[in-house]
């Protein structure tokens, strides 16, 4: 599934960042292959979603999380 | 001995701010970096008979020169050669925090790494055992209680000691240096070796953090708790406004406003009358009287009014700011503001712009991409400042005197709604091709730093009193120049000068609003010098002698003053809103516009802003003014 698709309270491990023009910006802030995301809480009507990953809050839109390959762990 | 040169570093929110200000005390100074709009500090201190300069660098996650704060890291680098660079991380985020600090070591960085907020790490399940990161890293390893004075003054210590000679890059740092290389080397494309380099710098972070840091899960921590109703649902919406309204009552009602008439009060019944017996005492001409004490002196009084309120303002968003409370104000807003054409991150900058709309300008630079922060810039304007707050209470109160509380309201409400509806057609023509995203890092909430909210609030309103003793200045001799001389000389009759000809030749187009009188048009040139020129331009040129307060408690007997003027009989209550209503938007005061020049960087956007908001304003005052006579109102 694609990180857009994930519900608050799950967890789950990043497998592909896909093609976006953010690319290079969420890896520079440790969104990488391989590293465990907490989904946090989401702003109303469920967008932007805040997750927790290396022991810091980030908030990202949806939109921008689509590209990005997740398994839940 | 030479100055010791020392670089402070680091990523947002890690108290590097409070560092430097603990450090240099007030002994800063604030520029400009070359080239870019980024503020650069410095501060010169003596420590153990050495002098120590001290820059603060801008807060960056990384020094790949994709912002304007990572270019100037960047370039600093590149130009400077600092005796030492301390990388100030914060303990509870120290995975993320070292991508800072990997990416300065592979650039051959003399580093200090300072652990900050350390016993908040403890409080979330970090322990970070100092010893191991110094070998692991192979430099020298700190670290400061954020706000501790005696903490802090320990770095400059290990500053004097020369401790830099004794460390060298490890082993483990050598190979990382020696990968990146390899995959620098690698011959693939120049996006995907930065993709891997960056792996491979976590990579390193992994390898680091298991030797030299425990994390052991810690329970639901207060910003977690805080999360779950402040940055969630739409119940986090309803406490945003409960604390904006807050925020508003404060600054204007509470501590702003009585600290405002304090002043006012000094200007109106020290200041002048005294400046009135010197000159007199002291023979001065006349003409010279009347422009120091109708000019100046009411001219800079009016603006120093609102000191104050602006202040209170800006050191209750500097405080929010500080909690990291802006941060979720943004998240929760993104919905909202995303629809509308804009990003959640610009709420700090259109708050600011109640107060003043220079810094509320600057403000953008915080936003991600180049339309958000154009269209933000854009549409700031429009919010209502204190400077047009004047206009709106003393035109409510002469025409609307049953109704002043909604016509107030409504004007605000005018330019939120204006605001936003721009913000909409500017995304969907202008910048249609254009991405927007979002990133953002939540912060933990914490205590801010006493000092560093006062000196961030300074920071931002000082340009306000700058430009009372500057623009202010020179607009009111420039006004009372124009208002009592006119080419044969100095002349009685106002109806004569100089302000009369360009307000004649400036009011024809509010024609079809119907206050195409000459005073109106006046008023509205001189708005665009100074927006408190508005009001003060009207009294004038009706005669008053006074200066008119728009205080309050003052300001049913300003407009009875000036009901009795030509003004009363110059306005119906349908013109003067549509006077109000076009004074609240058309263009933004010279001072903006030339922030908008520096922040959009180019004179062509300054152009379009000051063109742009006028048609904006005379469409909609139009509308105003048409509807109103077709619904029967006059």
């Amino acid at each position: 599934m694609t990180l857009d698709e994930t519900k608050t309270g799950m967890t789950v491990r990043i497998d592909s960042l896909g093609e976006s023009a953010l690319k290079q910006r969420l890896m520079t802030m440790g969104l990488i292959p391989g590293t465990r995301v907490e989904i946090l809480n989401s702003a109303p009507m469920g967008d932007p979603i805040a997750l927790r990953l290396r022991s810091y809050n980030l908030a990202m839109r949806k939109a921008d999380a689509a590209s990005i390959q997740v398994t839940e762990i | 001995m030479s100055t010791l040169s020392v670089a402070l570093t680091g990523n947002p929110n890690t108290g590097k701010s409070t560092i430097f200000n603990e450090l240099t005390g007030a002994r800063q100074k604030i520029g400009n970096w070359p080239g870019v709009t980024v503020d650069k500090k410095v501060g010169i201190i003596e420590h153990n008979g050495r002098k120590i300069s001290v820059v603060d660098l801008p807060g960056t996650y990384s020094i790949n020169a994709r912002s304007q704060e990572e270019q100037v890291v960047s370039d600093y680098f590149k130009t400077n050669k600092p005796d030492i660079v301390v990388n100030i991380i914060d303990a509870s985020n120290i995975a993320r925090n070292l991508f800072l600090t990997v990416q300065l070591m592979e650039n051959g960085i003399p580093l200090i790494l300072n652990l900050n907020m350390m016993d908040e790490a403890q409080r979330h399940g970090i322990k970070i055992d100092m010893k191991k990161l110094e070998d692991a890293f192979g430099m020298p390893v700190t670290n400061t209680v954020g706000r501790s004075n005696k903490s802090v003054r320990k770095l400059l210590d290990v500053f004097t000691n020369a401790v830099m000679t004794n460390y060298k890059p490890s082993e483990l740092i050598n190979e990382h240096i020696e990968r990146v290389h390899n995959i620098e080397r690698s011959g693939l494309s120049p996006e995907k070796i930065d993709e891997e380099i960056i792996a491979a710098r976590y990579d390193l972070i992994d390898k680091i953090m298991s030797q030299a840091v425990t994390v052991s899960a810690a329970g639901k921590t207060l910003t977690d708790k805080l999360d779950s109703f402040l940055a969630n649902g739409v119940s986090s919406l309803v406490i945003m406004v409960v604390a904006f309204y807050l925020m508003f009552q404060i600054s204007f009602n509470w501590i702003g406003q009585p600290l405002a008439d304090i002043v006012g009060e000094f200007f109106d019944e020290t200041l002048v009358p005294w400046a009135a017996e010197a000159m007199a005492n002291a023979g001065v001409a006349d003409w010279m009287r009347s422009l120091v004490s109708d000019g100046i002196i009411a001219g800079v009084g009016a603006v120093v009014n609102f000191v104050p309120l602006i202040f209170t303002l800006f050191i209750i968003l500097s405080f929010l700011d500080g909690t990291g409370y802006m941060a979720r104000v943004a998240f929760i807003m993104d919905p909202i503001m995303r629809r509308a054409g804009l990003s959640g991150k610009s709420i700090m900058p259109l708050m600011m712009g109640f107060g003043c709309a220079v810094p509320a300008i600057m403000a953008n630079r915080a936003l991600d991409t180049h339309k958000d922060r154009m269209i933000s810039i854009f549409v700031t304007p429009f919010i209502t400042c204190n400077a047009k707050v004047p206009i709106i209470a003393l035109f409510a109160a002469m025409f609307f005197p049953d109704n002043v509380a909604n016509v107030v309201f409504a004007m605000y409400f005018v330019g939120i709604v204006t605001a936003i509806v721009m913000a909409k057609v500017l995304s969907s023509t202008m910048f249609k091709e254009q991405q927007s995203t979002f990133l953002l890092e939540l912060p933990p909430y914490r205590l801010p730093d006493p000092k560093t909210v006062l000196l961030e609030a300074w920071d931002k309103g000082k340009g306000y009193l700058i430009k009372a003793g500057t623009i202010i200045f020179a607009m009111s001799v420039l006004i009372w120049f124009l208002s009592s001389f006119n080419s044969d000389g100095m002349t009685e009759d106002m109806n004569e000068s100089y302000l009369a000809s360009i307000g004649s030749a400036t009011c024809v187009i509010f024609a079809p609003q119907g206050f195409d009188t000459w005073q109106a048009g006046a008023a509205a040139v001189t708005g665009i010098l100074a927006k408190e020129a508005v009001v003060s331009t009207m009294g004038i040129l009706y005669g008053v002698d006074d200066e008119l307060s728009t205080e309050d408690e003052d300001v049913a007997e300003s407009a009875e003053t000036m009901m009795a003027t030509g003004m009363g009989a110059a306005f119906t209550p349908l013109t003067a809103l549509a006077f109000m209503v076009f004074s609240l938007l058309y263009s933004p005061c010279m001072t903006a516009l030339g922030t908008v020049k520096k922040e959009a960087q180019g004179l062509k956007w300054m152009a379009f802003v000051f063109l742009y908001t006028t048609a904006v304003a005379w469409v909609i005052s139009l509308v105003v003014y048409q509807v109103g006579k077709l619904l029967g109102f006059e």
